[in-house]
């Protein structure tokens, strides 16, 4: 069934717009990523135009988020107030972001920027993730079966003022490490157009060491108030959120979310880790090999106008 | 000097409607709807010759038909390899060029339409872009690759030959638009030409609009962007909401 997508200004399946919701919503789900890395590239690839994919994905998020975080909140994993603490630093962030953003499209190598930022930070998280995350397993396995609880030294980071007690996660640290994290997440958020899920998971794992089992909650909390406000100023300023495409997204993406978060109690954490993992790589070596390949076009057209 | 005049103006007025060969044309569509459900919608363009007297017996009588969608600027990016990987780094902007271009013909444009004719109707596809001092000396080839790209696209289609045309008199083609068309007016001209030269020519638009939801969703976007935003977010949080509680209800 072909739909006309009024803002986009193409006409797509619609079966196959439910059917890409859904899968991206279980990934959400089981793993708290928004799904974004994975999604706005697919967009690009069934042909909508770039700057309405990043907005309407952007709306997409906060309803696939809202529904994995309900069902979060009822098995009491979200951090509200490390999520609180994480979502000031990311509101900020993605402020400075969207001016970074204005700025790259000016010079007219925000497509380049953007997926050097995609093959960089995918690559350095999923390799890091995937090695940590085998260790983890090999460890389990030697202990007889019983994961031994990794403990944390002390650091630098112990050394910071303004400490505060995170007591769904266990933690007594410093207010500083979340901002910050918060911020840099924000920034990359805004400028690549997703959640930024990807990245804040392993950040909160490795360096705010939290269980992982709070984790997937607490950044599910936070990207609904960082998309949702990215939804607004794309709304504003560009006009290239698509209320259709939206729509049809968020209904398979809201029962996908659902599905995934019930497959994701039943992975062990190093499971869960190791398969994120692997998913990040696999995009990651995607769009590197598409910057190193010659492409069979090189030519490329842009519509001058809105959201350039 | 005024009986002068008085001639020149006699002969100027007779001179435009003793055409001697004019065209009647008409179009399965006065105006095209975007609805919800529109996948594209087909033109077919018909119509006749009308003659005073017997054609003259010189070159065969060709029919063009062009349908144009509005024009808008575009800038063409060029990709070359740079420490390894492919960036954009030549651009051009190109002032003009529609969004929809289809060139529907009695047989090879070179051979029916001659270049000057070409050049003050702008038929073909080359002369439809419009590139203004752009200061390149390769600009030929960005919108060599525009063409390129929007023909892979079906935004522009060339099909020399598909004008049905029986005894130098009836003629009828059908055009194909894709379902990514911009809003707009579609201008649909049929030119009649003899040995090169356009003897007549015939211009009719055609509105295409967005209808029904289309409408209203694009009119709320544009006119009410904060509403329209906020509108966005409450039916994502109310989506996410529902299918938290009707998965909550199956487990239970």
């Amino acid at each position: 069934m072909q739909i006309y997508l009024p803002i986009a200004e193409v006409s797509v399946n619609a079966f196959l717009l439910l059917g890409l919701g859904g899968i991206v919503g279980i990934l959400s789900g089981m793993f708290g990523v928004g799904g974004g890395f994975l999604m706005t590239p697919l967009l690009f690839f069934i042909g909508i135009p770039p700057a309405v994919a990043v907005a309407t994905e952007a709306n997409q998020i906060v309803a696939s988020s809202f529904s994995g975080v309900l069902a979060h909140l009822k098995r009491k994993t979200v951090d509200l107030r490390m999520g609180t603490v994480l979502m000031l630093g990311g509101v900020v962030g993605a402020a400075i972001g969207v001016q970074v953003f204005a700025a790259l499209t000016a010079i007219g190598q925000v497509d380049l920027l953007v997926k050097l930022c995609y093959v960089v930070f995918l690559g350095i998280i999923g390799t890091l993730m995937f090695f940590e995350s085998l260790r983890a397993i090999r460890r389990a396995r030697a202990s007889g079966g019983v994961a031994t609880p990794v403990r944390r030294h002390r650091t630098w980071m112990d050394k910071l003022p303004f400490k505060m007690r995170f007591r769904t996660s266990g933690l007594y640290i410093s207010v500083i490490p979340p901002i910050a994290v918060g911020v840099f997440v924000g920034l990359l958020a805004a400028i690549m157009g997703v959640g930024g899920g990807f990245i804040m998971v392993p950040a909160m794992i490795y360096l705010l060491g939290m269980p992982t089992k709070v984790v997937v909650g607490t950044s599910l909390f936070q990207i609904i108030f960082v998309t949702g406000i990215a939804t607004l100023l794309h709304a504003t300023t560009n006009y290239t959120v698509d209320m259709v495409l939206a729509v049809l997204l968020l209904v398979g993406g809201v029962i996908g979310a659902q599905i995934g978060a019930a497959i994701g109690v039943k992975l062990k954490a190093e499971q869960l880790r190791i398969l994120l993992a692997v998913m990040v790589l696999a995009v990651c070596g995607k769009l590197a090999f598409d910057l190193l390949v010659m492409p069979a076009e090189l030519y490329g057209i842009a519509f001058d106008g809105a959201g350039h | 000097m005024l009986r002068v005049l008085g001639l020149v103006a006699v002969a100027l007025a007779l001179a435009t409607p003793l055409k001697a060969e004019q065209v009647v044309a008409g179009l399965s569509q006065e105006a095209i709807s975007i609805t919800t459900n529109f996948a594209g919608s087909e033109i077919l363009i018909y119509g006749a010759v009308r003659r005073e007297e017997p054609p003259p017996g010189s070159a065969p009588m060709e029919v063009i038909v062009t349908v144009q969608g509005p024009s808008r600027a575009v800038t063409v990016r060029r990709k070359e390899r740079r420490f390894g990987i492919w960036v954009n780094t030549d651009a051009t902007r190109i002032n003009e060029a529609p969004t929809f271009y289809a060139v529907s013909s009695t047989g090879p444009l070179d051979a029916i339409l001659s270049q000057t004719e070409d050049l003050r109707h702008r038929i073909t596809l080359a002369r439809a872009i419009r590139a203004v001092g752009t200061g390149r000396t390769d600009q030929d080839v960005f919108n060599a690759a525009l063409i390129r790209i929007r023909t892979q696209d079906a935004a522009y289609q060339l099909t020399e030959g598909a004008v049905r045309f029986r005894e130098q008199t009836l003629f009828d083609t059908s055009i194909r638009l894709p379902a990514n068309l911009t809003e707009g007016e579609y201008v649909t001209r049929i030119f009649l030409t003899r040995g090169g030269a356009v003897v007549d020519v015939y211009e009719q638009t055609i509105p295409v609009r967005k209808v029904g939801l289309e409408r209203m969703i694009y009119t709320l976007a544009h006119e009410r962007p904060l509403v329209y935003g906020l509108l966005s977010l409450f039916i994502a949080i109310a989506a996410g909401w529902m299918a938290s509680a009707l998965f909550r209800a199956i487990r239970r």
